[in-house]
């Protein structure tokens, strides 16, 4: 479930969230993102996957690269939102609806 | 687990050792039990969340210095078995006033036994908030840039 675990986590993290407003300037490699961060190749082609992976990025080939950018219908980042939000919420109303002493009236 | 494009919905389902009437009840209208603390949407300190438990009541956060945020209309109300209720929130963590850019979130209790209550929970028509992505997405390409505030904090809150 590595999607549900990171999805908003993906953008906690200040260079997965570079690398995402790198992308919302233009598409881009990840050759070009690795020149422009400080940070090695195969470190940018693990962020892009936990970006993809929790729906805020897409990547499609061009020529012998691959070409990343935001997920344009953007359903993807909405659901990596709400479905840490519930995940969070659902487990503290676990919580309350079990605590039998509870005084809420 | 790959992310499904059509997907538009969250779905959620636990088991709470609670009888079907209070799980319903904690999760109308004693929310505010339980309402992740952080996600409120008033400026102030929130003094307390009301769920007005019928069709066309609101869930409304009430700070301590008088105001009010209603951020959700109760669209179906079916105690002790099903509650929906809008999501009028942009994801700007914002009150949404334009309906067609919200979506809903359907709750349904189940009682298993008599002490036990299945919960399944479904946030859905989620691509409706579509259009404030864009936004998103372009504050983020303009010049000042956008620095991802709100996803950011509640990354670090959760």
């Amino acid at each position: 479930m590595a999607y549900q675990r990171d999805g908003l986590t993906a953008l906690a993290d200040p260079t997965r969230r570079a690398i995402f407003e790198r992308l919302a300037e233009r598409p881009s490699a990840v050759g070009e993102l690795a020149r422009e961060l400080p940070v090695s190749r195969p470190a940018v082609s693990q962020h892009l996957k936990v970006l993809k992976d929790a729906g805020l990025v897409i990547d499609r080939p061009f020529g012998n690269r691959r070409i990343y950018q935001l997920n344009p219908d953007g359903v993807g980042a909405v659901r990596a939102y709400l479905d840490r939000f519930w995940n969070q919420s659902m487990a503290a109303f676990k919580r309350a609806a079990e605590q039998r002493d509870e005084e809420v009236s | 687990m790959t992310m499904q494009a059509t997907d538009t919905a969250v779905r959620r389902s636990i088991t709470v050792e609670a009888p079907v009437e209070r799980a319903f009840w904690l999760f109308t209208e004693g929310i505010g039990t339980w309402w992740p603390p952080e996600h409120h949407l008033l400026q102030g300190e929130l003094a307390e969340m009301v769920f007005e438990p019928r069709v066309g009541g609101h869930i409304v956060d009430r700070g301590v210095d008088g105001s009010e945020c209603r951020w959700s209309r109760v669209l179906a109300y079916d105690p002790p078995t099903r509650v929906v209720f809008s999501w009028d929130i942009s994801l700007a963590w914002q009150v949404e006033t334009d309906l067609e850019k919200t979506s809903e979130v359907e709750v349904r209790f189940t009682a298993e036994d008599a002490a036990r209550t299945l919960v399944e929970l479904e946030h859905r028509n989620l691509e409706r908030h579509g259009e404030g992505w864009e936004k998103m997405r372009d504050a983020v390409a303009s010049p000042e840039g956008w620095d991802l505030r709100g996803f950011a904090e509640a990354a670090k809150r959760a």
